[in-house]
């Protein structure tokens, strides 16, 4: 290919901020984060679903952080047996380490370590400090290369991995759920101090969610059935579901490790074998899980990491001749490049997880509360870095000023700093650019007429902290309404019709998710159906769960990943039709 | 290049193969009472039973023997877990699987325990016990976990202006009874799908064979299943089986035993609530050779077809018929095979045939043996009791056998192998299908269309085709005709432990 890709690599992702409505516990409307509470030893393992007291001020007493944590923590306790009573006790988050040392930091190939050939390497920083964490080798094209030489190796008829039983994929996955499970405070300081991400939401959500998709990926293994069909004449016919061979696979900086495994835990599920890029910004929690990959026992060759650039080892993956499916999260932008490379190459099957520019839609008939809690949460979770983030709030014109306000008063209430602190509700920006970026789109905002409710301009003197801003006033032809700002800005804009605001909710090229909330049961099911979106939240936010297939409409993405959807795009359907002297049915 | 820029030596698929087992000796038999809410109760009549080793004859213990008010007992408990509300209907889905999952580790934990208990219980070996039935228990463990969480409704695009959606829901209060051929594995495989589709369960296992599924019961304790999701009461099929059969609060019953039981568990569910019923009952099931066999390859699996277990298999190959040309050939090898067989104590690592379950099991084998030396089949071997051993059976071959005898018709569960002659695949195919028994089938033939066309013309829930008894938690099994009703194992299996519902939403015309 001769352009070369963007500088960033896949530079977002997804947030897993589950929300869930006030009252709403019976709806699902819960998340990733409970996994903790589950099983880490035989007692425990069953929650107990408590009245569900949702109020900012719970989650501001209990752990100072994010409201979204809290909302898990008070949504369940754990069960303790047979023998004790139900008890309400709160699970607690650990202090992250202090003494961490970054252990893995080059090429992982064949489960071993491999310095880059060119022999340069690229500094790794933390956001919240701009301090250097260390040095990692620098995956390029040869590097690239040599790693699909080692998963095609894998991947070759007859390999320990292609004679494995599938029960037994199932059985390796779990145990790297387990091993992740272990490690699960190194891999989240790790996370908090390489991602700006408060060290909370990365101990409850990220790897909670981690755990979940492993080990629903693990069950899926044996479970994924050809088909025998009734086909005319004389035929017997069968369906094979096989793994369609080498993946690549290009991930984000915003969730570097959850996104990490929900590309790779499918893709071994069905058999396949992996050359993943992490982001340049974020190799770090990967490069762990690389050992714990070794350390659970899957063959030498069937995951390879080699960490690098977009326009360097991003594009040799892209359009490597002998990898068979390239999967992707990352800007709009950049997924272009990405399918464009796929085609001029060898036709490599592609899944892309772009970019958002999610509308939530608040009818008057809402409860506000609820609401105003859930909208906020949608969109300044993670500084604002998820490809889901609400950031066109459209209110009914009814309550258009009392939410305002109120939306106003709550994000007043954030206390940024080192998101390894205590009490620190946000965290920096993941780097120079993206809080150029934002800072830019922040002006464009003030400047096209927007009224700046608060916030508006950069934090502290050390850091990429940007203030929680809120526009009201907003049109849908500024370009804060328009672009992916990818930073805690929220835009409230002004609705008077049904049909006016699916209209508008619909006009952008974007098409990932999208929020209701009312009560009425015909709206909801009317607008959920009209909104073209590949996930509607209605009465919630962000949950996303492993069981649920996930990814875009339009320029949103191609494909889907996890639930049983996910796994279509990880397999090849081989039919066999062999001829027989009689067919009876 | 590579460096040791890591901690663990190359991975390799861990492999390591369980350490050798060790059956345990004097092993202290701990759970002898009616288990329900996670709690050991006694009795309501205050009756106890025995429990025996058939190898030795000798009484292990006593164990509570449920009736009737027992039952009740249970299945309210059973019920109060299956309320609305109840922490296991509110538990989430993966979390079910998380728990079936734990389980599995303690089973595997506690492997050797359970194998020797199974082979103090019911004679069978104890290398099989540990290798074949707990290994099948962890698997189908492990297997069902991993469904949980994927049993998905569906939305339908109904006409009109409706939203239709269908809940796979769980029944709610499952019965089931087991059998003492595979006491746990049986078990395993009826609570491993009602717990993971969200049911609760009360168990009542085979009177002979009542401590695998007791000590199951503690560990459903430790690893934290809510009390009341599954119970087990020991006793005998005339009262507490025919109470779970026909009460009225059991939603579905499941079954694994005699075809003739089978009819009297569906009777009473249909007399008393209509409840779901599925069977496992009985085989009488033709194996296969055709002349192009790989004779090795045949003569082996159909030994081990009728011979595994002591012949006490539902799945027994108890018709070989074999094709005219090989058919001399074929008798002879296998009565090689049978004379070879090691027969004594279970726990002998060598041994790969034990006791049969109890005396009467044992009378009704002698009589059939009987039956075929009276009806003009040839004996080949065996043919007798062993010589003051008490419930030992030598290997049997019977050759020259017509498919009128009762040794080619009615179900032996011994150590028996009839072995029958024929000239042309449409003859066989007749032949195997003549019985009301469809349980499985095997064919042993090297010939592609031959394969296909015997593997769609037989009436058998299962055909194996150069393979027996090749049975996966991943692959469903039950019969057809009078072998069975409905199908476990696989993703089929789920559908008998969950109700659909559908629900339809009409829409305001108005909107758009």
């Amino acid at each position: 290919m001769e352009r070369p890709l963007q500088p960033e690599s896949g530079p977002r992702k997804l947030g897993n901020s589950s929300v869930s409505g006030r009252r709403g516990t019976t709806s699902g409307a819960r998340s990733f984060g409970e996994e903790d509470f589950l099983g880490k030893t035989a007692r425990g393992t069953l929650q107990k679903i408590t009245k569900n007291n949702f109020t900012m001020e719970n989650h501001k007493t209990r752990n100072g952080s994010s409201a979204k944590i809290c909302c898990v923590a008070l949504d369940t306790v754990p069960y303790q047996g047979a023998e004790s009573e139900m008890s309400s006790s709160q699970p607690d988050i650990p202090a992250p380490l202090t003494n961490l040392k970054f252990q893995y930091t080059k090429i992982f190939i064949n489960n071993e370590w491999h310095d880059s050939v060119s022999g340069k390497k690229f500094p790794v920083f933390n956001p919240a400090t701009e301090e250097k964490l260390c040095e990692v080798e620098e995956g390029d094209k040869e590097d690239v290369n040599k790693a699909v030489a080692a998963a095609r190796q894998a991947f070759q008829l007859g390999s320990p991995w292609r004679t494995m039983d599938a029960s037994e994929r199932g059985r390796l996955l779990y145990k790297l759920a387990d091993l992740v499970e272990r490690d699960r405070l190194i891999l989240a300081t790790m996370e908090s101090m390489n991602g700006g991400k408060l060290f909370s939401n990365a101990y409850l959500m990220d790897l909670g969610g981690c755990l979940k998709t492993l080990r629903y990926c693990a069950g899926w293994a044996d479970k994924i059935q050809g088909r025998t069909i009734p086909s005319d004449g004389n035929f017997f016919t069968y369906t094979r579901h096989e793994p369609v061979g080498v993946c690549g696979q290009i991930l984000p900086w915003n969730f570097p490790l959850l996104m990490f495994l929900w590309k790779i835990a499918p893709a071994l599920s069905c058999g396949n074998t992996v050359v993943v890029k992490p982001a340049e910004q974020t190799p770090l929690s990967a490069l762990h899980v690389a050992t714990l990959i070794k350390e659970a026992g899957f063959p030498p060759g069937v995951v390879n990491i080699v960490p690098g650039y977009g326009p360097t080892a991003g594009a040799a993956i892209s359009s490597h001749m002998d990898i068979d499916k390239v999967a992707f999260t990352g800007s709009t932008e950049v997924g272009k490049l990405i399918k464009e490379a796929a085609g001029k190459s060898n036709l490599k099957r592609v899944t892309l997880e772009l970019g958002g520019k999610s509308p939530f839609i608040v009818f008057a008939d809402a409860d506000l509360e609820t609401a105003l809690e859930v909208t906020h949460q949608a969109l300044f979770y993670h500084q604002g870095q998820c490809c889901v983030a609400a950031s066109r709030l459209f209110v009914e014109e009814s309550i258009y000023d009392e939410f305002v306000r109120r939306s106003v008063e709550r994000a007043k209430k954030y206390v940024l700093g080192n998101p390894l602190t205590p009490g620190v509700s946000q965290g920096p920006q993941i780097d120079k650019e993206q809080y150029e970026k934002i800072l830019d789109l922040i002006e464009s905002g003030k400047k096209e007429g927007a009224k700046l409710e608060c916030g508006g301009g950069p934090w502290g003197n050390k850091g990429y902290f940007i203030q929680p801003t809120v526009f009201s006033n907003v049109s849908d032809e500024m370009r804060i309404a328009k672009e992916e700002i990818f930073g805690p800005v929220q835009q409230i804009m002004k609705f008077k019709s049904l049909d006016d605001v699916i209209k508008r909710a619909n006009n952008t090229t974007y098409g990932l998710s999208a929020g209701i909330f009312t009560k009425d049961l015909d709206k909801a099911i009317t607008v959920s159906a009209a909104l073209q979106s590949g996930t509607v939240w209605v009465n919630c936010y962000s949950v996303v769960s492993p069981q649920c297939p996930f990814g875009g409409f339009k320029m949103s993405g191609n494909g889907r990943e996890m639930g049983e959807y996910g796994f279509h795009e990880y397999t090849e359907v081989k039919t066999v039709t062999v001829k027989i002297s009689q067919k009876n049915s | 290049m590579a460096t040791t820029n890591g901690a663990v030596e190359n991975g390799q698929p861990d492999r390591k193969p369980p350490a050798l087992p060790r059956p345990l000796r004097n092993l202290e038999v701990k759970f002898t009472k009616i288990f329900i809410n996670n709690e050991w109760h006694e009795s309501k009549s205050g009756k106890k039973f025995a429990t025996y080793n058939p190898s030795t004859l000798e009484k292990i213990c006593e164990v509570e023997e449920g009736d009737k008010p027992d039952v009740d007992k249970a299945v309210e408990a059973a019920q109060a877990a299956f309320q609305r509300g109840s922490p296991w209907r509110r538990l989430d889905a993966l979390s079910r699987g998380r728990l079936l999952h734990q389980l599995a580790d303690l089973v595997e934990r506690d492997r050797a325990v359970l194998a020797t208990l199974e082979t103090m219980d019911s004679g069978k070996p104890f290398l099989h016990a540990f290798f074949i039935d707990l290994e099948g228990c962890i698997k189908t463990l492990r297997y069902f976990a991993g469904w949980a969480d994927k049993i998905q409704g569906r939305t339908i695009p109904t006409d009109d202006n409706v939203v239709c959606f269908t809940r796979h829901e769980p029944v709610g209060v499952c019965g089931a009874i087991t059998p003492w051929n595979f006491p746990l594995l049986m078990l395993v495989w009826k609570l491993a799908p009602a717990l993971c589709c969200g049911n609760t369960v009360v168990v009542k296992p085979a009177e002979q064979t009542p401590l695998t599924a007791l000590y199951l019961g503690s560990l459903i304790k430790e690893v934290g299943f809510p009390p009341g999701v599954v119970n087990i009461v020991p006793g005998f099929g005339p009262t507490a089986g025919a109470a779970i059969s026909s009460h009225p609060q059991i939603s579905k019953i499941a079954f694994t035993g005699s075809t003739e039981v089978g009819k009297l568990v569906k009777e009473a569910a249909s007399r008393s609530n209509l409840k779901r019923v599925t069977l496992e009952l009985g085989g009488k099931n033709p194996c296969i050779v055709c002349a192009d066999a790989d004779l090795d390859l045949a003569v082996e699996c159909a030994h081990q077809g009728v011979f595994f277990n002591q012949g006490q298999c539902c799945t027994a190959a108890s018709r070989v018929f074999v094709e005219e040309q090989v058919y001399a050939d074929f008798v002879r090898r296998s009565v090689e095979y049978a004379k070879k067989r090691p027969v004594g104590d279970p726990f002998d690592v060598r041994t790969e045939q034990g006791p049969q379950i109890d005396q009467k099991q044992f009378n009704k084998i002698l009589d059939l043996i009987d039956s075929g030396k009276e009806e003009g089949a040839k004996l080949e071997c065996g043919g007798s009791a062993m010589e003051d051993r008490g419930l030992f059976i030598k290997p049997t071959v019977f050759s020259e056998v017509t498919d009128t005898m009762r040794i080619a018709r009615e179900e032996i569960f011994g150590p028996v192998q009839p072995i029958l002659k024929f000239k042309s695949i449409e003859e066989v195919i007749k032949r195997a299908n003549s019985l009301e028994y469809g349980l499985t089938a095997a064919v042993f033939t090297k010939n592609l269309d031959k394969a296909l066309k015997l593997a769609s013309a037989l009436e058998a829930g299962t055909v194996w085709i150069n393979c027996y008894n090749a049975i996966y938690a991943q692959a469903p099994f039950g019969g057809f005709k009078m072998s069975g009703n409905g199908r476990e194992l696989g993703e089929y299996a789920l559908t008998e432990y969950t109700e659909v519902k559908t629900v339809t939403i009409k829409l305001d015309d108005k909107n758009p």
